[in-house]
């Protein structure tokens, strides 16, 4: 058997896996939608009130398609980043994770498998909710930019992989409190990236922090797609930047990686089911 | 003269544990860091086709040694080799070449067994077609039902869920399966069940087992060598009548395994695990 077929073979069992875990946690699945949902729902209705907030006359449609963006973005970006960083807390949850890594998978394949399912995932989840919430008000993208909006969103996908998989290194190092600290690093990646509001309204030293967040960049170029419907070619220079802070963040996720699964079978880590 | 399978060179094994329950001057308790040794300067060789024992307490270090084997862990000392492949150099060999089943059944509990089996298969880069006949096949032997084979494993029995791991650990054709305690919690019934597929393998493949237990009987009737351990030291290895013969009877009756382990550790199999739990 050629290793091409072995290793493809192993990367399907991670797709697979994960489909049957939304299989068999559906209720848990539709609880995560109607909190998505009425998250997006709630934070679009923040824009639709701004000219009863202000008492002043404001272009609500232009600011709900701004919150919306921001939401619906941030919405499959972060099904990305917990997609790969639970890689590992799942099976510590299950106590399968001696057991995967025993096979004889590599930890790309390991990725591989698991940025295949959570692409396929985010992409479905986040039509779903935009399926909804366009009901719900009155959008305007008459002279959006789509293909390059296509093309920003799979640039950002790539670096947000590479953050999920230093967010998996956190509950191989810590059983307990691994998955935890997932949600933390997920928050401040909400708070500087810009997500809800322009980076420009934070203090200076957050906004250097901001810069560093592949996040930013992704939303930004988004948000001058579709609102303002800048052309692909303006945008290209973004879109080889986040592929290449991707590929740089992966590689050194995967490093890292390495080194912290060496660190846990030296110390005897991965028994514990946490 | 046949293929080594295992061999195992000067190996040891310690963990740091962090003690917080420690006072110090009495009054604030504060953290600090104990050294438990699990293995010291184990060596040992396994012939292909051989079914090894390891036979010991609770906490005697059987389980870090089978780790170590499985790639899980790593020697602070010392070497293992599979077939050849060191296992701290060579990992991706070895994981070809093995597979285990141990004392706790971890599964996805929510899957079925043939989910469970089928993500095994496929990490494995086993062809789906072929790892379904073959999961079924397996199943069947061990006795399980096959309308059970598509339901959820958390509605399955200790016993039940611990033949899915056979299953598991037998699905991949490992030509060194590792055995950690694959019988311990099981109904008499279901370990006869694991025992006699342990036999059979052992009888019709060329299959090297390791095989860790703290039942005597069960070593006694499965393996072609013994190695005692104790605290994390090989105390005695040889055949089970070898063992048996090591220690003069003092009534003239049959010696047991129990009788070897008392006369070479001092102590009784109960009271060797009560030390450990206590030591842990």
């Amino acid at each position: 058997m050629s290793l091409l077929i072995r290793e493809m073979r192993g990367a399907y069992a991670f797709v697979e896996r994960n489909i049957n875990l939304i299989r068999r946690y559906w209720g848990w699945e539709i609880v995560w939608l109607i909190y998505s949902l009425t998250n997006a729902l709630a934070i679009t209705y923040i824009g639709n009130g701004m000219s009863a907030i202000s008492g002043q006359e404001i272009d609500t449609q232009y600011v709900v398609t701004y919150l919306l963006v921001g939401a619906l973005i941030w919405q499959y970006l972060s099904v990305i980043f917990y997609a790969i960083s639970e890689m590992i807390a799942w099976e510590r949850w299950e106590g399968t994770i001696e057991y995967t890594f025993m096979a004889p998978v590599s930890r790309p394949t390991h990725l591989i498998g698991t940025t295949l399912f959570a692409i396929g995932y985010g992409v479905v989840r986040t039509l779903v909710i935009l399926g909804i919430v366009v009901g719900f008000f009155r959008l305007n993208l008459g002279g959006a930019n789509l293909l390059g909006a296509v093309l920003m969103l799979l640039a950002g996908s790539v670096s947000f992989v590479g953050l999920g998989i230093f967010a998996a290194v956190l509950p191989l190092l810590y059983p307990e409190r691994g998955a935890q600290m997932t949600n933390a690093a997920a928050a401040i990646l909400l708070l500087v990236s810009g997500v809800y509001y322009p980076i420009e309204t934070l203090p200076g030293w957050l906004q250097r922090i901001a810069a560093a967040s592949p996040a930013t960049y992704v939303i930004q170029g988004m948000r001058a797609c579709l609102l303002d419907g800048r052309s692909t070619g303006t945008l290209l220079p973004t879109i080889f930047t986040l592929i290449g802070i991707g590929v740089f963040v992966i590689a050194i996720g995967l490093v890292i990686f390495r080194y912290v699964e060496r660190y846990a079978k030296r110390a005897g880590r991965l028994k514990r089911s946490g | 003269m046949r293929t080594t399978a295992l061999e195992i060179e000067g190996v040891r094994k310690l963990f740091v544990r962090k003690d917080q329950t420690k006072r110090h001057r009495g009054l604030r308790s504060h953290k600090s860091k104990e050294e438990v040794v699990a293995l010291r300067e184990i060596d040992l060789t396994i012939k292909q086709g051989e079914v090894f024992g390891v036979l010991g307490p609770n906490g005697s270090g059987k389980s870090t040694l089978i780790r170590l084997v499985s790639t899980l862990l790593l020697p602070d000392s010392g070497a293992l080799r599979v077939f050849g492949h060191d296992v701290e150099h060579d990992p991706f060999a070895v994981k070809r070449l093995i597979n285990r089943v141990s004392v706790d059944a971890a599964f996805f509990k929510k899957f079925s067994p043939i989910e469970n089996l089928m993500y095994a298969a496929r990490l494995y880069g086993m062809n789906a077609g072929e790892a379904k006949l073959k999961m079924r096949s397996i199943l069947k032997r061990l006795g399980l039902k096959e309308e059970t084979f598509d339901n959820p494993m958390e509605h399955m029995s200790r016993g039940m869920q611990q033949k899915v791991a056979v299953a598991r650990g037998f699905l991949t054709s490992p030509v060194l399966l590792l055995l950690d305690e694959p019988t311990t919690g099981l109904d008499p019934h279901s370990k006869r069940d694991v025992q006699a597929f342990v036999r059979e393998i052992r009888d019709t493949h060329d299959a090297t087992i390791l095989l860790t237990t703290h039942d005597m009987d069960e070593a006694d009737r499965l393996c072609d060598r013994i190695a005692i351990i104790d605290e994390g030291r090989i105390v005695a290895l040889d055949t089970p009548e070898g063992l048996k013969t090591l220690i003069p009877s003092s009534n003239g009756d049959k010696q047991t395994l129990e009788d070897v382990f008392i006369a070479l550790t001092g102590r009784g199999f109960e009271e060797a695990e009560a030390a450990e739990k206590v030591a842990s």
